[in-house]
């Protein structure tokens, strides 16, 4: 022990003769390790970006969609059965361990009317304030839509930053009121801007209500609409018999015009077109799949070997290319920077190559008065991994320093990762382990004699 | 007692095509406490039985006793020990360390000490050696702020500092002027006779031969006359 501490200082001490060469000497080693630091913390930083943004695109969601209805042998295609009801959704959020949050989803496609402007968003969603939180989308004006809403079918709805745009030139949306098919529906608040989705869609182009509001009280017959089966029983629903219910062939007995006004219209099925549901993470994804399949099945009353009767879809191919994408970047940039360690190492090796030459009479006089080869060769290993390891620790100062100056220019969220730390003073070590022994094995070679006569 | 005894050394060296025999046969004795002097002219062989002498190269034949052991046949770590603990060096470059402290170049032996010494201990012994040889005021300045006079007693006390048995000194006074090296051989002279230490001084003045107990010469490889110079040994020519 007391050996080693007699070497070390011996080193530190040989380190100090050359302050300036030891300095530059570990400039390779310091920017080899701060580049590594720097990349594993940017490129998990980089990845806990873009697995955000994909998020909020939606790629730890899964969709459930309802199965395929069929008469007569003629399928109406995914998503025509009646199945899947608002309570699934519910029951999915409650029951499920994996799954973070659920929220039911009713489709149209109507007319928005403000004045003398009107305007087809591309999506309407009925949905539940569970929506929001699945699709990572805040309210940038206004309130969002509550459950409170969705239990009183309240007639309030959220836009999308272009509807906005399309319907109010003003821009002030908020507390004014929309028409969509007669029926008012006063703007609570105004979505965050999101762009386009993976399709080149405008998401902005949305309008968010509650489920309740959108099915019993805005679009009777989105349904029909919807599904084909119905649509093919009624073929006489057009825009008009909408709009002048009292024209409309009804195939419920007829209530007066004033109860059809007030109450709710009465749909047979409170079916919904599909259930969102957000999973923590893209790993969770097939055990919550797993989950939910479980769980409709036996609300649905499926036998075991009779088909579902739902389709559950995910983003999965989205989030594999991803997730490959950001661990690909991740190793090549650390790759890169592990070269540039190596050339630090080659550095290392030349300058105590160039200091064994140098100190060839003190490396005789060390042998002279005992120093085995043992000895001298453990003070110049010694030696070249104290450069190393300074210039490990100097580096992650330095990468540390890096890190944080692009967290504050570029925003990403960068976390000082310890096990990158750890790893750098390990390859530190082992560099100047490595690089040092060859300089240090041929110190340790020198015949005394002749390395004492050595000018 | 004989501290030194050899017998019949031969040192061969293997150069291009032919063998080049340095040593011929070298047979001598130094006794313990002796204070001997080495003469020979430059390519006699001097240098190259200084190093058999000091451990630090093996004979091609021969024996070589020190302190009573066979020294011919140690392997290189063993000659190490034996190097740290019984010989101490004195250079004609003095070969400091450069700016490292004086009292860090005497502790410089110690480091290398088999069983381990304290730091504490091995500075006690190094402070010690610096005071008697009169730089007890500047332990602390680097071999460039001392005179070359200074310099060399500082690497006395280096080779002093573990108490070896015999110290070897290859033209101490080499580098030094004459009133300098004066005080340096005095120096010499003043640790055989006090603390008994035996030494060889290896060179080809015979000023500093003058102040040796005896002189062994040496030409061509063998020992030649052997001269009493002051009150003991005999003739130790075998």
């Amino acid at each position: 022990m007391l050996k080693i501490t007699a070497t070390l200082k011996t080193a530190f001490r040989a380190l100090r003769r050359n302050p300036l060469r030891s300095a530059l000497t570990t400039l390779g080693i310091i920017i080899g390790i701060a580049s590594v630091i720097a990349m594993v913390q940017i490129g998990e930083g980089s990845s806990a970006a873009i697995k955000q943004t994909f998020t909020s695109m939606g790629a730890n969601t899964l969709i459930v969609f309802p199965g395929a209805a069929a008469s007569g042998g003629v399928s109406f295609g995914g998503g025509s059965a009646v199945t899947l009801t608002a309570e699934d959704a519910a029951a999915i959020a409650r029951d499920c361990p994996t799954v973070a949050a659920a929220a039911p989803m009713v489709h149209a496609r109507l007319q928005l009317v403000r004045g003398n402007q009107n305007w087809v968003p591309q999506f309407i969603y009925g949905t539940t304030p569970a929506f929001l939180k699945i699709r990572d989308w805040p309210v940038v004006e206004g309130r969002p839509i509550t459950n409170a809403d969705v239990l009183g079918a309240n007639e309030v709805c959220l836009l999308g930053q272009t509807d906005v745009r399309e319907l109010f030139p003003s821009g002030k949306a908020v507390g004014k009121t929309i028409l969509v098919q007669n029926v008012p529906l006063r703007v609570v608040g105004v979505l965050a801007r999101k762009g386009a989705n993976m399709m080149g869609m405008d998401q902005d182009d949305v309008i968010v209500l509650p489920w309740t509001t959108l099915k019993y009280r805005v679009s009777g017959s989105a349904l029909e609409n919807q599904n084909q089966n119905t649509a093919a029983a009624s073929s006489s629903t057009t825009s008009t018999d909408q709009l002048y219910p009292e024209t409309a062939q009804s195939l419920y007995p007829t209530a007066s015009a004033s109860e059809q006004l007030d109450t709710p219209q009465p749909v047979s099925f409170p079916n919904v077109n599909g259930i969102f549901v957000a999973v923590p993470t893209l790993a969770q994804i097939p055990q919550a799949t797993q989950e939910i399949t479980t769980l409709l099945r036996q609300r649905h009353h499926l036998q075991p070997g009779q088909p579902s009767d739902f389709n559950i879809r995910n983003l999965a191919e989205i989030s594999q290319a991803l997730g490959k994408t950001s661990t690909m970047m991740t190793n090549l940039l650390t790759g890169v920077a592990l070269i540039s360690l190596l050339v630090g190492g080659v550095g290392i090796m030349n300058i105590m190559l160039v200091s064994v030459t140098e100190r060839t009479r003190e490396i005789g006089l060390r042998m002279a008065v005992g120093a085995k080869a043992r000895d001298i060769l453990s003070q110049f290993v010694l030696e070249a991994m104290v450069l190393c390891l300074c210039g490990g620790l100097l580096g992650i100062i330095a990468g540390e320093g890096l890190s944080s100056l692009i967290k504050h220019m570029l925003h990403w969220p960068i976390a000082v990762s310890v096990p990158a730390i750890i790893a750098s003073v390990a390859v530190a070590a082992g560099v100047g382990l490595i690089f040092g022994w060859y300089p240090a094995w041929k110190a340790s070679r020198l015949d005394p004699i002749e390395a004492l006569r050595y000018e | 007692m004989d501290l030194i005894k050899t017998d019949g050394l031969f040192k061969t060296y293997r150069l291009g095509g032919g063998d080049l025999a340095v040593l011929k046969g070298v047979s001598l004795t130094i006794a313990t406490g002796e204070l001997v002097a080495l003469m020979g002219a430059s390519g006699s062989g001097k240098t190259t039985l200084m190093n058999i002498l000091g451990c630090l190269d093996r004979p091609t034949a021969g024996s070589y006793f020190f302190d009573g052991q066979e020294i011919s046949r140690l392997s290189p770590n063993q000659r190490a020990v034996l190097r740290n603990s019984k010989i101490g060096f004195v250079f004609q470059n003095f070969n400091l360390l450069p700016r490292t402290s004086a009292l860090e170049n005497v502790l410089l032996p110690t480091n290398y000490v088999e069983d381990g010494l304290s730091a504490k201990a091995a500075r006690q012994r190094a402070v010690q050696w610096l005071e008697r040889v009169g730089l007890a005021e500047r332990m602390h300045h680097e071999p460039a702020q001392l005179s070359g006079g200074q310099q060399q007693r500082v690497a006395i006390a280096r080779a002093l500092v573990n108490n070896p048995r015999l110290v070897l000194a290859d033209e101490p006074t080499g580098n030094l002027d004459s009133h300098t090296s004066e005080e340096v051989l005095q120096m010499f002279q003043q640790l055989n006779t006090r603390q008994g230490i035996t030494m060889v001084l290896v060179t080809h003045d015979a000023n500093v031969a003058a102040h040796a107990q005896r002189v062994i010469h040496i030409k061509d490889g063998l020992i030649g006359d052997v001269l009493a110079a002051g009150p003991a040994g005999g003739p130790q020519h075998a």
